[in-house]
């Protein structure tokens, strides 16, 4: 390799990887320096001796394995019927569909769940219009595994859809000609797949699971059930006990990243056969019991999806909608949330595509599995530092050097950039390693390089999932609050802090319709970034 | 409307500029006049809250430019305090409450007032001698409920919680304020067997959410009869919503207070201006739009009383409220004991 390429091979992943640490550090760096000469350790120690954040751990892990468990093993059936049957009916709006609950504001998505599931809910009122003398307890672990999964289930389901839209054709094809059905068939074609995708996935999920917080205490059913998040609000807003804020996230980055790491140590790279990125032409599934399996995976994914958004919509319904929409300032929070969430949106995929460019050089032209791993979980750190954590830090550390109030929604950019980072990478990370195996040694031995190799090999096999990626990302940061609660002020008011001032103030009928404008703004980025991004090929 | 808003295709253009206002600086001024800047919490900004009519009202008087700035809850305008310590820009403070105010003094970031607040806080029913803070409003806590699903409300707390059947939201006293009111409340009138009180409600306490909002919004969701809010928030419903099915319930071991107040920080280059706006805050233009805008008591009498709908069987003499210190020294291992009582 020569020096050239060396340094086109790691200077985009080394330089936003060190560029993610170095802020992280200096933000906490910063929030330690106001409690002037201690440092994180001896409180870390503390923290091992305290039962209480040993409860809360114990919980934590066990709520979000379990969470992360039940999301993608119940998403693999779906998205393998989905995949499977793409001239299902209302196929194209499900999908688009299920991009939404993992954006939408947490509190928002939590209503509709009790709208469904709760003590006064759709399911309970069914059960006793039908005479049975049984209710469902929505509060306690299950409570907090059903709004997981609600939230989680779907996003999963996308994910690997990509997956299977990522299985060459000629697999499908030599499958066919082997003869190859049902147990063969999946494990010769798909699991390999599914190898490679799957650790990934679960591990985001985990984390998302892991890190969550206002679901939690909603529907967990007791103050014990918590998460070290709660502890970080807790010392940070109440107690402003800043060397507990530090050593409490510092211990929920070191569990997130060795389960993040053992995770990648099990995902096996999909073997390579050369493809050509002709349409998926599977012959399976004809069958009546595989339609049965189809027809009830896709039934049960619809049935944990649609009734808490339906019940939001219902729930809207009735609301003042002309004093509501008639509200200038609604649109002005609007206009100000698009802004911020494509600014967010554009800059998590750049530096995503930064990570990814290296480390899929790293895996495949190298062969250094474990670096590329280490170097992809880098650009998870940052979504496992509670945003509160590191708003605080940034904000701490550029007050004396800049105008906080005017750089406010720009230190939220950042911010909610690196919440959408890990989506980015676990969606355009596993196209991009196949992209360079497949197409790599034709596009070298062309002596291709920079941006026409990117235009031209790359751009056309990745544009789906960065479509999906920055759909996400974006639409992410579009439902997201808590940053903005630290940098707004009332000039900057944003759709989700619109939401809950007007919730504060009683007036729920209009949060609900605030709500639903948030959750058809998603939707609308899905919609058009898809399409525009990715293309108009089906996913 | 902006029909641009409805073209999705046209919101690249939008957003950049959208980005560019939102991103520049403020705008500079118009005349010459000096600037107060007020920190407060979110709610009180709002169209509906009384930051709107108070300004042009104290600007009327004063010869000066008003500016709020509007910063989450009142927790988050300590801790934003906190972070911008000697350099904060604010001048005035606004929207603390009773449970901050001493860990908001031992940030030694606040000047005393100066004024003889218990000569005119009639309506505030508790004698006032902090010599930082001056309080604008008032309200106690209350487990509100709907009328429609229970028709006998218990008539004190110990009844509530030892004799009733009642299922109820709280909030978490580790992130919410009421949170933390009921448990001082349960303190205040249990003392050393607020541990067992806990135990006994535990089993119908549905869920403990993080704040308020998300506790209301269960409650008028009709998951839960009952929730823990403000004796102010029926008030509410009946003036805006016409509906009169939410109620207090009055309890007569008394309600543990929450009252708002402001200072005036120390570092202030405008010590006069905010000297006067800490007085205007106790005069009749912010007293007489509380009650309706904030949902609140006011701390002086208004000439032509409440409306109506604000009364609620609370007399001055039975409102519980720990001294800042107390709850200051205390709230940790309080914590801790509702925590453990809650988990067993």
């Amino acid at each position: 390799m020569t020096a050239r390429s060396a340094v086109a091979l790691w200077a985009p992943g080394l330089s936003v990887a060190a560029g993610l640490l170095l802020l992280i550090g200096v933000a906490l760096g910063a929030l330690l320096s106001i409690e002037s000469g201690s440092t994180a350790v001896a409180p870390l120690m503390g923290l091992i001796r305290d039962d209480y954040v040993w409860a809360v751990l114990r919980f934590a892990l066990v709520q979000a394995s379990l969470s992360a468990l039940l999301s993608v093993g119940l998403a693999i059936p779906a998205a393998r019927a989905l995949s499977r049957r793409p001239d299902l009916p209302g196929r194209w709006v499900i999908v688009r569909l299920m991009g939404l609950p993992m954006v939408i504001p947490v509190i928002v998505g939590t209503f509709g769940i009790i709208a469904v599931y709760g003590r006064g809910g759709w399911v309970n009122d069914g059960l006793a219009a039908l005479g049975l003398p049984f209710r469902i307890d929505l509060y306690g672990l299950q409570g907090i595994l059903i709004a997981h999964v609600f939230f989680n289930l779907p996003f999963a389901t996308r994910i690997l859809l990509q997956g299977w839209a990522g299985i060459p054709a000629e697999s499908w094809r030599l499958a066919e000609q082997l003869g190859l059905r049902g147990v063969p068939l999946f494990r010769q074609v798909e699991w390999p797949m599914l190898r490679q995708v799957l650790p990934g996935l679960a591990g985001l999920v985990f984390l998302i699971c892991f890190t969550s917080f206002a679901i939690v205490l909603m529907v967990g059913g007791g103050p014990p059930n918590a998460t070290l998040e709660v502890a970080i609000y807790q010392a940070l807003r109440f107690d402003f006990d800043l060397v507990r804020v530090s050593a409490l996230s510092l211990l929920q980055v070191a569990v997130c990243l060795a389960v993040v790491l053992a995770l990648a140590a099990i995902s096996r790279p999909m073997p390579v056969d050369l493809g050509l990125d002709r349409p998926i032409c599977r012959h399976d599934g004809g069958a009546l019991h595989s339609r049965v399996i189809d027809a009830l995976a896709i039934g049960f994914a619809l049935l944990i999806l649609i009734p808490p958004l339906l019940a939001l919509g219902i729930d809207a319904a009735g609301g003042p909608w002309a004093r509501t929409l008639s509200d200038p300032g609604l649109w002005a929070a609007v206009g100000r949330s698009v802004s911020v969430a494509l600014a967010s949106g554009a800059l998590a995929l750049a530096l995503g595509l930064g990570i990814i460019l290296t480390s899929r050089a790293v895996k495949i032209r190298l062969r250094r599995r474990g670096l590329a791993e280490a170097l992809e979980s880098m650009g998870i750190v940052a979504f496992v530092l509670p945003p509160l954590v590191l708003g605080a830090g940034l904000f701490v550390l550029l007050r004396g050097v800049a105008d906080v109030f005017a750089i406010g929604l720009g230190l939220v950019v950042v911010v909610n950039a690196l919440m959408g980072l890990p989506f980015v990478i676990r969606i355009v990370g596993p196209a991009a390693d196949r992209a360079l195996a497949t197409q790599g040694r034709l596009a070298d031995s062309l002596g291709m390089a920079g941006l026409s190799r990117f235009r031209l090999v790359d751009w056309p096999v990745l544009r789906r999932p960065i479509g999906l990626g920055l759909a996400l990302a974006t639409a992410l940061s579009i439902g997201d609050f808590s940053v903005i609660a630290l940098f707004g002020t009332q000039d900057t008011q944003t759709l989700p802090m619109l939401l809950y001032r007007l919730m504060g103030a009683y007036r729920l009928d209009q949060a609900a319709i605030v709500g639903l404008v948030l959750i058809t703004l998603c939707l609308t980025f899905f919609l058009v970034i898809e399409r525009g991004v990715g293309g108009r090929r089906r996913d | 409307m902006n029909p641009n808003k409805t073209r999705p295709w046209r919101a690249g253009g939008l957003a950049a500029t959208g980005l560019a206002l939102a991103l520049a600086p403020a705008p500079a001024l118009a005349q010459d006049r000096p600037v107060l800047t007020v920190y407060t919490y979110d709610s009180f900004t709002a169209d509906w809250g009384p930051g709107p009519q108070i300004e042009p009202a104290f600007e009327a008087v004063c010869g000066c430019d008003l500016a709020f700035v509007a910063l989450g809850d009142g927790v988050a305008l300590l801790s934003r305090l906190r972070l911008e310590g000697d350099a904060t820009r604010a001048d005035v403070v606004l929207g603390l409450d009773t449970n901050l105010t001493a860990e908001a003094a031992a940030t030694g970031l606040f000047a005393p007032h100066g004024l003889d607040v218990a000569a005119v806080a009639d309506n505030l029913p508790i004698d006032w001698d902090d010599p930082l803070f001056v309080p604008f409003d008032w309200s106690s806590f209350a487990i509100v409920y709907d009328t429609t699903e229970i028709a006998q409300a218990p008539t004190s707390l110990r009844a509530f919680i030892e004799d009733s059947d009642i299922p109820l939201v709280i909030q978490d006293p580790r992130t919410s304020t009421p949170g933390l009111g009921l448990m001082l409340w349960v303190k205040s009138v249990y003392g050393d067997q607020a541990a067992t009180a806990w135990e006994r409600l535990r089993p119908r306490i549905v869920a403990t959410t993080r704040g308020w909002s998300e506790a209301y919004g269960m409650f008028r969701a009709g998951e839960v009869p009952a929730v823990l809010s403000y004796s102010t928030s029926p008030p509410y419903h009946v003036l805006v919503e016409e509906d009169d099915t939410v109620a207090a319930m009055a309890f007569e071991e008394g309600h543990y207070l929450q009252v708002e107040v402001a200072g005036m920080v120390s570092g202030t280059d405008r010590p006069d201006l905010a000297g006067r706006f800490l007085a205007f805050l106790m005069e009749p233009p912010v007293q007489s739009v509380i009650p309706t805008t904030n949902w609140m008591y006011p701390v002086v009498s208004p000439a032509d009383g409440l409306p109506a709908a604000f009364d609620f069987a609370l007399t001055p003499e039975r409102a519980l409220l720990f001294d800042p210190e107390t709850v200051a020294a205390n709230r940790a291992a309080w914590v801790d004991e509702w925590l453990q009582a809650m988990s067993r």
